[in-house]
């Protein structure tokens, strides 16, 4: 059971259920979470469904405690999260929970509403202190500048202003005027002026100033003074900063004006005392009021904290048991009323190993509902295709995820995940090959899954890190394998390690040594006779002018192997898919010719290279010397080609084995035949069925399907198929075998040349980590002195900054998506169809997560 | 044919190990399965890789070009005396 290979049996099943069970055996279905239910009503409207009603009251049950929830928030209260999940209350209890948060959001709107009225009050408050304060400061200033500006004036003005002056209780306002105001007033006429105070946001000032200006013609006087400290907005909460203005103007027309200007603005005005003696007992009252006020305003903060402190503790299980409420709801409406309404019909998809289990869990709700009669669990025959599911657990989850991210599979098509698990971190190393590098991603990839459960518990929006989180093994895994062929390639950060000794001995002298510049080894004398016995020779690392030439003649055959190997494997798994499908005609007709065709030219070419690396050797005589080695791609070109050879240097053969060039020929021969077999003989065999299907059965009209479909693709004793199936036409059959034949041979040669980038990624990896080697770290390595340490420790900060940003994290990156287009370009297109979809079955886990989500969104 | 004995024996019986003996030796389980054809496609990947590295290496064509003074490096650390003369 349980195994990942094919996906799970499933079976269409029919539900009945007592009305009364119904809510606890959905419920007991949700916590298992191993049900996908079918929607019977899908035409009628989802106001029209049954549980509409109970449905709203989740909704408004839930709206309730999103609003507490924001309150929460807002005040910084930490919420309970015991992570635990109470079982969906009883149908009765709902209203009960409906009743607490009913009681909860009033009493929190009341407090609100309280505290909010409070605030304004307070602002008010504040607003009028601060124009007590300045306005006092204004009439202050504004005598001595009076003073000043009308001294050298006559001595009648002066005596007068003095006199003023001395009167300052009655009009202090005149003085404000200045002198011209002075001259202008006539003697025996009241000069009256009046003025008005308030208080308006600060950037709408500068307007409000030129608005009064132009309206009034200059015959208003403004003066402002800014409040230093931001006061904050009872409507909102927000800081906002304010100006204190005062505007002095003559007559009743210009005071409708200001005042109407003033409203216009939304400037708050405030009744401002003209007496200074009225004005320091307005502060006094002004001052105690806004204490007293403080005071309530404190016990109205510690009554609203008190409540969402207790709302807190609950809200998470709160929460919970809604969502599990709402999803019961939302279920039962997918479902039929029996004629009788004694009774709901559901249908549902299932697995066929959890029917026991399922029954288990109907049976626990119909004893909590207390009901008698026990539900029916009845298995349906159907002709639509199964969903598919895999079960997962957390190891393979993230490798079906990323299979599942190309095509979730057709029903009980073999699944590529469980090989992926491992050709998916080694295609990965095969680019990213380096021990140090490998080490850093496999301890990374450790780290999370040694700390998973923590690190899981504290559930973040933080979607890169969500994506490595989930991909931990896979990380862990292509950091494994990338030690493990870093080692092969002898690349630790670009440096090779000498364990056993390179097998190439130097036997020069010095004065050799002295006299050139560079010097080749022979790989006839110097070289011991057998290899370095695990990987490269160390040797090759500081080759430094031959070293590529050497790495990419190994890197390019390799990749080919492995590549070519990789197809192959692919081909074999469609195999499987026939004959699970007892696809006998495609067994024959399309999987035969395709392996033929991807072995007498590709694995041939493989081969070629093993014959290669075996036959030629510089130490042999003349016919297989390495001067003779022929080159693989050559041979192969002119192979598929059918051309002949270029004559071989003196001494040498043209082939590498006796009667090469019959085999070849006759590889090629067979491998285009194979094509016409691909293309034609998969859809005649199908004409001819259905012609004698035809005549056998005549008389009986629409009773041919069964010998038909029988053979044709996936239809088969699986279900699968169904009726449609056999309406295909011929010539749909034939263009769609002509396109799947061409693109399986063209995509043969190019997917083997694609594989080409599992060479060019790990030569630029490689020659990356060199350049950050040379161009950095050596630098820091030499230095001399103590100078040289802090040049080195700045130096290899960078060098490591470098190491991990870009050569582990972006070309990580880099051969991962390489990887991945691999895998599922050349490697599944050989067998893998993917039209399936998932099972999604009913569970409550799914659904509280998900619900958490879109609230923190 | 230049391929020493000890070597290819020591990793093959190496990856045998895991990909022919470890498998026989799994657990019965749900698992069962999914470890084997782990642990199968591993050995054979890994075999495989090792495998060409050293064919790759084990009738060399072209010898190494080295620097004067990687020669006189060599010669120093790595216990290849350079001769007088």
């Amino acid at each position: 059971m349980g195994s990942l290979f094919r996906s799970e049996e499933m079976a269409l099943c029919q539900l009945f259920l007592q009305s009364e069970a119904a809510y606890a055996c959905v419920s007991e279905l949700g916590e298992l979470g191993l049900v996908q239910f079918r929607d019977l009503n899908p035409d009628v409207n989802a106001f029209q469904r049954k549980f509409v009603n109970e449905v709203r009251r989740c909704d408004e049950m839930e709206r309730k405690l999103r609003y507490l929830e924001k309150e929460i928030k807002k005040d910084g209260i930490p919420m309970l999260d015991t992570g635990e999940s109470p079982e969906a209350p009883q149908p009765r209890e709902m209203i009960d929970l409906e009743a607490t948060f009913e009681k909860l959001e009033n009493e929190l709107r009341e407090v609100n509403q309280n505290a909010e009225a409070l605030k304004r009050n307070f602002l008010e408050l504040t607003e009028l202190k601060h124009i007590l304060r300045k306005t006092q400061v204004f009439f202050d200033e504004s005598v001595p500048t009076v003073y000043q500006s009308s001294v050298p004036r006559s001595s009648n003005k002066y005596r007068r202003l003095l006199q003023m002056a001395d009167n300052q209780n009655e009009d202090e306002q005149a003085q404000l005027l200045g002198e011209e105001a002075v001259r202008a007033s006539q003697p025996g006429q009241n000069l009256k002026l009046g003025f008005v105070a308030g208080v308006i946001l600060r950037e709408r000032l500068p307007a409000f100033e030129r608005m009064l200006w132009r309206a009034c013609r200059g015959n208003v006087f403004l003066r402002q003074a800014m409040i230093e400290t931001p006061l904050e907005d009872p409507t909102n909460g927000d800081q906002v900063h304010k100006s204190v203005f005062i505007i002095f103007f003559q007559g009743d027309q210009l005071k409708t004006r200001v005042k109407k200007i003033c409203e216009g603005f939304r400037a708050t005005l405030y009744p401002c005392p003209e007496a200074p003696a009225d004005r320091r007992e307005m502060a006094m009252g002004v001052m105690t009021r806004i204490e007293d006020l403080n005071t309530v305003l404190g016990q109205t903060q510690d009554h609203r904290h008190r409540v969402l402190v207790a709302a807190a503790k609950n809200l998470k299980n709160w929460f919970v048991k809604v969502r599990k409420i709402k999803a019961i709801y939302h279920t039962l409406n997918l479902f039929n009323l029996d004629v009788t309404q004694k009774c709901l019909i559901a249908e549902c998809w299932v697995p066929l190993l959890d029917i026991e289990t399922i029954q288990l869990a109907l049976r626990r709700g119909t004893e909590r509902s207390g009901s008698s009669v026990p539900p029916i669990l009845n298995r349906m025959q159907t002709f639509e295709n199964p969903p598919t599911y895999n079960r997962t657990n957390k190891f393979t989850k993230a490798f079906q995820a990323l299979i599942d991210a190309y095509g979730v599979a057709s029903y009980r098509e073999m699944n590529p995940a469980p090989y992926t698990i491992i050709t998916f971190p080694f295609l990965f190393a095969v680019m990213f090959g380096d021990l140090g590098h490998g080490a850093i991603m496999a301890l990374f990839g450790l780290w999370m899954i040694r700390k998973e459960k923590g690190l899981a518990a504290q559930k973040t929006d933080n979607e890169i890190w969500n994506i490595f989180f989930g991909g931990r093994y896979i990380i862990f895994l292509m950091g494994v394998f990338s030690m493990y062929t870093g080692m092969i390639y002898n690349d630790i950060f670009s440096k090779s390690l000498n364990i056993f000794g390179s097998h190439w001995q130097m036997s020069y002298n010095k004065s050799t040594v002295m006299e050139n510049k560079y010097l080749q080894l022979s790989p006839k004398e110097d070289y011991e006779g057998s290899p370095y016995p695990f990987g490269m020779d160390p040797i090759w690392q500081v080759a430094g002018s031959n070293k590529i030439i050497f790495h990419n003649a190994y890197k390019m055959k390799i990749s080919i192997i492995f590549g070519v190997i990789h197809m192959v494997f692919g081909v074999v798994m469609s195999w499987h898919n026939h004959t699970y499908f007892r696809n006998r005609i495609s067994l024959i007709y399309e999987f035969i010719p395709q392996l033929m065709f991807l072995l007498l030219l590709f694995f041939y070419m493989v081969l070629l290279m093993f014959i290669k690396w075996i036959k030629f050797a510089a130490t042999n005589e003349k016919p297989y010397s390495e001067a003779c080695a022929p080159s693989i791609l050559i041979t192969f070109i002119d192979m598929v080609l059918f051309n002949t050879p270029k004559p071989a240097p003196s001494g040498c053969g043209v082939y590498m084995f006796w009667g090469q060039h019959f085999v070849q020929v006759l590889f090629v021969l067979l491998a285009l035949g194979c094509i016409p077999i691909m293309l034609f003989a998969k859809p005649m065999l199908i004409m001819q069925a259905r012609k004698l299907a035809n005549e056998e059965v005549q008389p009986i009209a629409g009773a041919s399907s069964d010998a038909e479909t029988g053979g044709v693709s996936n239809g088969g004793p699986h279900g699968g198929g169904g009726p449609h199936e056999e309406e295909e036409e011929m010539s749909e059959i034939f263009i769609h075998q002509s396109i799947h034949t061409i693109e399986y041979v063209l995509g043969s040669v190019s997917h083997t040349a694609s594989y080409l980038r599992l060479w060019a990624l790990s030569l630029a990896h490689a020659q990356l980590a060199e350049v950050l080697w040379t161009m950095v770290l050596s630098i820091g390595l030499k230095q001399e002195g103590w100078f040289g340490g802090v040049i080195l420790t700045c130096v290899f900060g960078f060098w490591a900054i470098l190491t991990v940003g870009i050569l582990v994290l972006m070309e990580g990156l880099s051969a991962f998506l390489h990887t991945l287009r691999l895998h599922w370009v050349e490697f599944q297109s050989k067998f893998y169809k993917g039209q399936g979809y998932a099972f999604q079955p009913f569970s409550f886990d799914a659904i509280i997560e998900n619900g958490s989500a879109a609230v923190e969104e | 044919m230049g391929a020493a004995f000890f070597p290819v024996l020591f990793f093959t019986a190496l990856w045998g190990a895991v990909g022919i003996g470890m498998p026989i030796m799994t657990p019965k389980g749900p698992h069962q399965n999914l470890i084997r054809c782990i642990l199968m496609l591993t050995a054979a990947c890994c075999w495989l890789f090792w495998l060409c590295c050293y064919m790759a290496q084990m009738n060399p064509l072209i010898g190494p070009k080295l620097k004067r003074d990687v020669v006189a490096m060599i010669g120093r650390s790595w216990d290849m005396k350079i001769v007088d003369g």
